[in-house]
């Protein structure tokens, strides 16, 4: 296949010394292994998440947004956008297509956009890195290129909210998408399936201001994994990666669980599938270590 | 009557040829069954077996047929010939698919086989093929009571049908309560804006329409006949009567208005300004388009309030205890009304469930769009205040007691039937377990048709006044055949169902007015050729069969011998069932035709330790049920024996009797469900049915045998399991308490 | 009207639901709920709400101005998306459910203590400033929100939490030193567009009486 290029919103969880800067790396490794090469997007900034409402109203957070669209524009309009964060990508999404459909946002829009010299089109697609991986590769490619399948693993595809709602991804339902049981299954582990917490809510944004009342959901949806048989927990979302890995050992102090389940991307399975290293798949930054993987990436 | 000649024909297909003895069966027919010819054949339903039957028919060799081979209710194309009785003796569905493939139960198997040949036999000796009993030709002609919107398309859809119409309407004009609204809900793509009505145009058709007469100020007196010559007096303003000869009738005699009057706490009668939703369309087009005017002060209506369900769907004495259906959508149109003058007019809408069928989904949401309101909430009481109207409600979604001004109150009330007399009404005085929603619905009653029916001058109501046999199954057939019910006489309906209604009972209408000319039955046994005759110098005339016939079929005459109105019936054999002397039989179906099918069955002897089990079982739920209990190879005891029957009503209690007195260990009825919500394709049959059967244990204990020997089930289509369940039950219950001590 | 109260005669007056359809991002949907009550029924955190969506859209058309804007409720919201994509009428409710919180913070009438509405802030603060968000830096400033006695006892509650990150190397300790984390180069450009944006939408508006309709 030829190298495929696309310009890349990594969003702020994804700098180096935060908190999704794992997820970076295995993205990087298994980018390598299927010949993507990600563009980033010069100077962007953040897309105000799920509490930039607080401050930021309807304008101003759809110019935010509105500004790395028009750069990435600028750069290389033949591309699509690409984001892994969930949260960046549905704010540049929702952005583009309301602005597409709005000719009266879309004009304001580019009132605020023009004190900076930037005008916005919506020429490209705002896409998920998933969405790539699915549309663009498809389930056997991502199979051919694995070289250590994860024998004898067990997954929960925990898919959470805003990779799923509201626009989810093509052709998967909002209740019980599969896309993540079947990268599972491609990388040769075993989905747990009937996973009851599957498109539940972390709290998000809200684990933060609402420690308490975020931590009880996240209980639930670590043990949904442990009812289901799974020795780990796989997700599409940064936030739902820090959310419920972070907090197991309050969780357990409160509930009085023994939770220890590791939480890893799609990218962290496909990495160490593909024969990345450890340290490739950043199997060193988890604060559960998932043993089995780091057993197989160590494996000759 | 020509002189019985069976042919038996045995099926060697789908399975039976190998788990069968078919040459034993062969020779059953032969000896037992007295057949002239027996044939057996790889493949019945092929083209060569059908012939082959066919040819023995041509060549007069046989006039009674058995078809040994798969359930009645399949292949019934193939096997279906002209001038013979034709019995099925079920092998395949009730047989070997119901019983497992092994060695053990190839004996009790084979013997289940050769009693259906018995038993085929035995009803083909005692059928005679049914011939047409046509009494006159019919009239292609139907009269429709009542000139609205349902009338008038009843009448339109008649004539496109190529028969002549003639309306009959009470008051001065056509057009009904439809033609007294400003607009209609839409019945038009995208249903977001009231629409004309079109009542003018509609009535313009009908009068330019050379197929229709239409008979203003006029009522019927007398209605006399049966379907296909119906004879009916009209009576005009003037006084002046003449009969008429009509095919069929269709009943579009629609509803009035509940009394707003039994609403005082809702302020109607205290203030003008209180309205039902006929005064506001009364109002609007008054206004015609520009702002709608308060009737106290003229001022405009600045902030109106709907009350959805007043006086409906409540239990409290004297409202409606049922749902009107139109009056959601109404309101959001009356709403529109206000709303399309001036935006800025307030309106709400307070309703406890918000109901609009149809395309009123999008009617509701356009109406939200405008800026109508919602608001769930139970309202307690109006109350005119120094001008304006303090509507006080429970908010049920806030849980609070709130307040709304009003300028005006729009009451959205129900529809009450026009359906005449309630013929089944019992005196008020016995009316004391009367159950709470049944409440009495006033209204002055006049007779609308007044049949000269020995069971009363108008239709039976089947729930709340209306007139209909059954909402869901039977729509518009009501329980006087050839007479059909359409519109709000029917159920409460808005204007779009009516049209469909109009239609529907149309078709229905000629339906019923063509197979009268053919002496055939209209429905539900659509084309029977069969008819009940009886046996006048063994009647003692007990009237039973003329009190319990569903579709007062049956009249009396001046010495009270039953006069078998044959258009009017619908075959279902209640009066058989009745009919303690047992003289009522159809050609194809009797006292005989079932009683020599029981008496065949080889009973064997009380050491053989094999008891058998008879089942009468319903063949439009029941029987089907079963069928389909062996597509799905649920096994069920080898003992029983099953024959079908019309309906459980024809079940006559000579048949339990001789069955248990001739050796059987037990008798099972399957029937369709009964009473309020049922089933019945007859309405009444398994009710009269299940309370002949409740008289049966005297009978039981008299004979010294347990009562629970005999058992009536309700059986649904659906109760695929259940049915062979309770096959299995019983012989459960027959292997505790023992066999019959009458065996011989 | 012994029983009823008499100010709340006039609350069914359309007033403040025009207000929200004129004001709040999304919020000509609010007429089209049909009290079905999925939306409630679907909030992770719905059991914590005082008003659940469903209630929240009826007290609009009831004219509960104070109640709707100093509630809570809003800021329970986790952006789970769940509401939305079940309502049978499609109604974008977190995004009304933001539009109201928002529009509350916007007039002053939000409730002070809510902890996400402080958060909220301070991530905008973070973004108006730097253009991108540090999550170590806000991580820190939480703790502390509640004052620097409150904040130390949240730091140490969360210490365990904070090690581990920093232990992954998923938190920068140093982020409060500017000039070592990561910003936008164009800050001012942003500001810029956010300004201008701000002006924009302000300038539409509509102004409704301070009587509270």
């Amino acid at each position: 296949m030829v190298k495929k290029e696309y310009m890349f919103y990594p969003g702020c969880t994804a700098e180096s010394l935060a908190s999704g800067s794992n997820y970076m790396t295995s993205v990087e490794s298994m980018c390598e292994v299927l010949d993507i090469q990600l563009n980033e997007i010069p100077d962007w900034n953040c897309c105000g998440a799920s509490v930039g409402y607080v401050g930021g109203s309807e304008l101003p957070r759809l110019a935010l947004n509105a500004r790395n669209l028009a750069i990435a524009e600028q750069v290389h309009p033949e591309q699509d956008v690409v984001a892994t964060c969930a949260a960046c990508w549905l704010g540049a999404r929702e952005t583009r297509d309301r602005l597409e459909e709005d000719n009266e946002l879309m004009r304001e829009t580019n009132e605020a956009l023009a004190e900076a010299g930037l005008k916005y089109e919506a020429k490209q697609k705002v896409r998920h890195m998933v969405e790539v991986l699915i549309e663009d590769f498809g389930y056997e490619e991502l199979q051919r290129h694995v070289k250590k399948p994860l024998d004898g693993v067990k997954i929960a595809g925990y898919v959470g909210c805003q990779t799923n709602r509201p626009f989810g991804i093509e052709g998967e339902s909002f209740e019980n998408p599969k896309y993540l049981d079947k990268f599972v299954e491609t990388m040769g582990a075993e989905p747990v399936e009937k996973y009851d917490k599957k498109v539940s809510c972390c709290g998000g944004g809200l684990a933060f201001s609402e420690p308490e009342k975020s931590q009880a959901l996240i209980k639930d949806i670590i043990e949904a994994a442990y009812d289901g048989g799974a020795d780990m927990i796989v997700t599409p979302c940064p936030v739902c990666q820090m959310n419920v890995e972070i907090y197991q050992d309050q969780i357990n102090q409160k509930y009085q669980t023994k939770f220890k389940m590791p939480v890893v991307y799609y990218s962290t399975l496909m990495a160490v599938a593909y024969g990345k290293s450890a340290k490739q798949a950043a199997l060193g930054t988890q604060i559960i270590r998932a043993k089995q993987l780091e057993d197989i990436a160590g494996r000759k | 009557m020509s002189e019985v000649k069976i042919g038996a024909y045995i099926c060697k297909g789908c399975g039976i040829g190998e788990r069968l003895d078919t040459d034993q069966l062969e020779q059953i027919a032969a000896r037992e069954g007295k057949a002239a010819i027996v044939r057996q054949h790889e493949f019945l339903c092929s083209t060569s077996g059908v012939q082959s039957i066919q040819n023995d028919i041509s060549a007069g060799d046989v006039n009674r047929i058995v078809i040994a081979a798969c359930s009645r209710r399949a292949k019934t194309e193939a096997f279906r010939f002209e001038n013979v009785a034709i019995s099925r003796a079920n092998l395949r569905e009730g047989v070997i698919w119901v019983r497992p493939d092994t060695e053990e139960a190839l004996e009790l198997t084979q013997e289940m086989a050769g009693d259906y040949l018995r038993m085929g036999c035995a009803e083909a000796k005692h059928m005679t093929p049914p011939s047409p009993h046509v009494e006159s030709t019919t009239t292609r002609e139907v009269l429709i009571v009542g000139g609205g919107l349902t009338g008038l398309t009843a009448a339109l859809e008649a004539s496109k049908a190529g028969y002549r119409a003639t309306i009959v309407e009470k008051s001065g004009e056509l057009g009904g309560w439809a033609a007294k609204l400003y607009r209609r809900t839409p019945h038009r793509s995208p249903y977001t804006d009231p629409q004309e009505t079109g009542i003018a145009d509609l009535i313009a058709a009908v009068q330019s329409d050379a197929n229709i007469s239409v008979q203003l100020d006029a009522t019927i007196t007398r209605t006399s006949g049966s379907p296909g010559r119906f004879f009916v007096d009209i009576a005009t303003e003037s006084g002046a009567t003449r009969t008429d000869r009509f095919g069929a009738i269709i009943q579009a005699t629609g509803f009035t208005p509940f009394d707003a009057n039994k609403l005082p706490e809702l302020g109607f009668g205290k203030s003008p300004d209180v309205v039902d939703q006929l005064g506001l369309e009364r109002l609007a087009r008054e206004a015609n388009g520009g702002p709608i005017k308060r009737p106290s002060d003229g001022k405009d209506v600045r902030n109106v309030v709907f009350v959805q369900c007043a006086g409906q769907r409540s239990q409290s004495e004297g409202h409606l205890p049922y749902c009107s259906g139109h009056c959601c959508n109404t309101s959001i149109k009356q709403a529109m009304y206000f709303k399309d003058a001036n935006p800025g007019v307030d309106t709400t809408i307070l309703y406890t469930d918000l109901r609009s069928p149809g395309n009123g989904e999008d009617f509701y949401r356009s109406g939200q769009k405008k800026g109508v309101i919602f608001t769930k909430g139970v309202v307690k009481e109006v109350v005119p205040e120094n001008g304006v109207l303090d509507v006080r409600l429970k908010d049920l979604i806030l849980d609070e007691d709130v307040a709304i001004r009003a300028d005006l109150v729009v009451l959205a009330t129900g529809m009450v039937a026009n359906s005449g007399v309630n013929i089944d009404a019992v005196p008020l005085d016995a009316d004391k377990d009367a159950k709470p929603g049944e409440a009495h619905i006033e209204i002055p009653i006049e007779s609308i048709l007044n049949l000269d029916y020995r069971q009363g001058p108008d239709m039976p109501q089947l729930r709340h006044g209306f007139n209909d046999s059954h909402f869901i199954c039977f729509p518009y057939e009501t329980q006087r055949t050839g007479i059909y019910a359409a519109g709000p006489v029917r159920r409460p309906m808005d204007m779009v169902q009516v049209v469909d209604d109009a239609a529907g009972a149309t078709l229905k209408a000629i339906q019923a007015l063509e197979n009268a000319g053919l002496g055939r039955a209209a429905h539900p046994r659509s084309g029977d050729l069969s008819f009940p005759s009886f046996r006048r110098e063994g009647c003692t005339q007990c009237k039973r069969c003329t009190v319990e016939c569903p579709f007062g079929a049956i009249d009396e005459d001046e010495k009270r011998y039953p006069i078998f109105n044959e258009s009017r019936c619908r075959r279902c054999g209640t009066c058989m069932g009745a009919c303690p002397v047992r003289v009522i039989s159809f050609e194809n179906y009797s006292v005989d035709s079932v009683g020599q099918q029981i008496k065949a069955v080889d009973i064997p002897d009380e050491f053989s330790e094999k008891p058998r089990i008879l089942v009468l079982a319903c063949e439009n739920d029941a029987y089907p049920a079963l069928d389909m209990a062996a597509m799905n190879r649920l096994e069920y005891s080898a003992f029983v024996r099953v024959i079908p029957v019309r309906c459980l009503g024809s079940v006559n209690t000579i048949w339990v009797t001789d069955a248990l007195n001739g050796g059987y260990d037990s008798v099972v009825l399957m029937g369709c469900q009964k009473g309020e919500n049922y089933q019945c394709h007859f309405v009444k049959g398994s009710e009269m049915a299940h309370y002949r059967m409740s008289k049966i244990d005297d009978t039981l204990q008299q004979l010294q045998m347990e009562t629970e020997r005999v058992c009536t089930y309700e059986v649904a289509i659906t109760d695929i399991h259940r049915a062979s369940q309770l096959i299995n039950d019983m012989a459960a219950t027959i292997d505790r308490i023992g066999l019959s001590p009458f065996k011989f | 009207m012994d029983d009823l109260n008499l100010a709340m005669r006039d609350r069914y007056r359309n007033n403040f639901l025009q207000e929200v359809e004129a004001n709040v991002e999304e919020g000509e949907w609010a007429k089209m709920c049909m009290q079905c009550g999925v939306c409630s029924g679907s909030c992770p955190f719905g059991p914590h709400w005082d008003h659940p969506p469903q209630e929240i859209f009826m007290m609009i058309r009831a004219n509960k101005r104070e109640e709707v804007l100093s509630s809570t409720s809003m800021w329970l919201c986790t952006s789970c998306y769940n509401c939305i994509v079940r309502c049978p009428r499609e109604i974008p409710i977190t995004h009304i459910m933001h539009g109201l919180a928002s529009y509350a913070q916007r007039l002053g009438l939000a409730p002070k203590e809510q902890p996400t509405r402080k958060f909220g802030l301070m991530f905008w603060d973070n973004i108006e400033k730097n253009g991108r968000v540090n999550e170590s830096i806000l991580g820190i400033k939480l703790y502390f929100m509640n004052g620097f006695k409150e904040g130390v006892k949240t730091a140490y509650k969360m210490a365990p939490v904070g090690w581990n990150m920093l232990r992954t190397k998923r938190f920068n300790p140093f982020a409060l030193i500017p000039f070592l984390h990561k910003r936008c180069k164009k800050r001012s450009d942003i500001q810029a567009i956010l300004r201008k944006a701000q002006q924009i939408e302000n300038a539409r508006t509509v102004r409704f009486g301070t009587a509270g309709g």
